[in-house]
């Protein structure tokens, strides 16, 4: 009876992950799916506390109880606190979470079967080694470990703790060797049983090659190297679902496993570069000092009094959000230059890269935060044909996405992205606080644009001036 | 070779169960807009949260008196609970902000 209600649970479970997942696919549904989501994994904890067979031990239940409590007011409190700045290296942290999670459960369940191993030993038993179940333990330990160790990796870099890409010399090869070291020694564990303290050394393994793995790749890719660290935290579950033949865990870590993957794809797509290229690197340091081209020319600045002036009298202004904005916490005082200009009958709509901000739709989540209405936001194929009628073009902390490079200059790391062809506008103001090159670490020509006017200062504070200007007209 | 062939008549189901989860996968995230991208690869991210589940199971069967195993599990469960809590309430708070206002 227990055991029926329990797998009619898990099944719940599973068709609320793989409803909710879809439902979250579509602006209108999105939220109700998460939720969906949210109830059928309700239920499958649940189920499984009340519904498994087990041995009462006050203690155990006390330690789960104390752990689900406890991790549930760190974690609510946590992602509601949350800037929404901070939330890719949230998300990462999380994942992370995940990954150990995976990793954990596959120590304890080595602890046990060396403890029996050695229990038959002694009684002069042999038990058959079930290669099925020790390959899942042992993958699971292995993905998870890296998965934690490489998100944790991606959260330092996020938050700028860790902003500059750690090369080894000749890193591709030693990733290699540390990866073909850490599976070949689980597989020799697997064949020969090894010993718990062996476990712990590979666990150490795969904690560093997920370390060494994530080191290397810029900032600038830590969205889809989250992703592709999403999709292993999904394998890893499954794993987990493989070895207690659990559907719940297997439909949920494997469509995390299989969407997390399409996801990362369609994210490298979005930036016109291979997965190898993220993870192998095309941002070396040789390619970066290339991409600088000699060409230069003088830039020009613009005082916040003659760009009021302009944006006054213009027809039709894009703004150009980038990460920038968000660090300086601009998307409010953007909002308000929105509603100004448009009460003057100017036209103003906001241009969307696919991987402006940290991650894909980052910098929608942003501008939605301070009320810029959905409809306002226009994605790059869109935007592109109408900078041809646009007087002025404001770009607000956004640097790599309007670089003229990715078209011109083959040599640049960045060519073949598909940019925000601002450079057909009128006019171009660009907002940046110093001439800083942006993330990839490269130099923009369209500052040196005759038409590029530069209007350096805090996004925040430049802006402020820019309103109050406007204000006066 | 026979273990192999055995495991693939063994884990017949599994099998069948694992590859078609997997196109699910990849047909549930054909066509989404660039915009929702994000708050997709946190709700996925919640999702594989359910590694908890595994995290309850082991502890369930732990032997009470093995203090490391039984740390092991409570760090387990906690980890997990976080995955799964953080996940849902921020993806939520992102999927907020497309409310219509």
């Amino acid at each position: 009876m227990k055991q029926s209600l329990l797998e009619i649970g898990y099944l719940i479970a599973s068709v609320t992950f793989i409803v909710g997942l879809k439902m979250m696919g579509n602006a209108k549904t999105a939220r109700k799916g998460n939720l969906i989501g949210a109830v059928g994994m309700t239920i499958a904890i649940l189920g499984t506390i009340f519904l498994v067979e087990h041995s009462f031990n006050p203690l155990v239940l006390g330690l789960i109880f104390g752990a689900i409590l406890l991790g549930t007011i760190v974690g609510w409190m946590t992602a509601k606190k949350v800037q929404m700045t901070k939330m890719p290296e949230l998300v990462s942290m999380f994942n992370g979470m995940g990954g150990a999670c995976a990793a954990l459960i596959s120590l304890i369940e080595l602890k046990h079967h060396y403890h029996m191993m050695e229990d038959a030993a002694r009684d002069g038993v042999s038990l058959p080694t079930q290669y099925g179940t020790m390959i899942a333990i042992f993958l699971g330990l292995i993905i998870g470990s890296i998965s934690f160790s490489g998100s944790i990796i991606a959260y330092l870099k996020l938050n700028g703790t860790m902003n500059k890409p750690v090369r080894l010399p000749q890193y591709n090869i030693i990733n290699l060797l540390v990866m073909l070291a850490t599976f070949g020694f689980g597989a020799y564990l697997v064949f020969t049983g090894g010993s718990m303290i062996m476990a712990y050394g590979l666990f150490a393994l795969a904690l560093l090659y997920g370390i060494l793995f994530t080191v290397p790749i810029g900032g600038a890719d830590m969205p889809v190297v989250i992703s592709l660290l999403n999709s292993f935290t999904g394998l890893a579950a499954a794993f987990g679902g493989f070895l207690y033949d659990n559907k719940a865990m297997l439909t949920g870590g494997i469509l995390v496993g299989s969407a997390g993957t399409l996801l990362t794809l369609v994210m490298c797509k979005a930036m016109n570069r291979p997965l190898s290229n993220v993870i192998f690197g095309a941002f070396g340091g040789g390619a970066a000092a290339t991409g600088s081209s000699d060409v230069k020319g003088s830039i020009k600045d613009i005082q916040v009094s003659d760009l009021a002036v302009l944006m006054n009298y213009s027809k039709k202004v894009v703004i150009v959000p980038g990460y920038g904005l968000a660090v300086a916490q601009a998307q409010h005082i953007i909002k308000e230059l929105e509603n100004l200009l448009e009460e003057r009958g100017v036209e103003v709509k906001y241009a969307i890269h696919p991987v402006a901000g940290r991650m894909p739709g980052h910098m929608n989540v942003l501008l939605a935060e301070s009320n810029v209405s959905y409809d306002k936001l226009v994605e790059m194929d869109e935007i592109n044909p109408e900078f041809e009628q646009t007087d002025v073009v404001l770009i607000v902390g956004a640097n790599d996405v309007v670089n003229p490079a990715a078209k011109t200059d083959p040599s640049s790391p960045i060519y073949g992205m598909p940019i925000l062809e601002v450079d057909k506008a009128k006019n171009v103001i660009v907002n940046k606080r110093s001439m800083n090159a942006g993330y990839a670490g490269i130099d923009n020509l369209l500052f040196y644009d005759s038409k590029c006017s530069m209007f350096f200062g805090d996004a925040k504070k430049a802006l402020t001036e820019l309103v109050a200007e406007i204000k006066t007209m | 070779m026979e273990s192999v062939f055995n495991f693939f008549v063994v884990h017949r189901e599994i099998i069948y169960f694992i590859i078609l989860s997997v196109f699910v996968g990849i047909e549930v995230i054909g066509g989404v807009p660039t915009v929702l991208h994000t708050p997709l690869m946190s709700g996925a991210n919640a999702i594989h949260g359910v590694v908890i589940v595994g995290a309850i199971y082991v502890m369930l069967h732990v032997n009470p008196d093995d203090y490391l195993a039984l740390i092991l599990g409570f760090l387990a469960v906690l980890l997990g609970t976080l995955n799964v809590v953080g996940g849902f309430v921020v993806t939520d708070r992102m999927l907020e902000m497309f409310k219509k206002k």
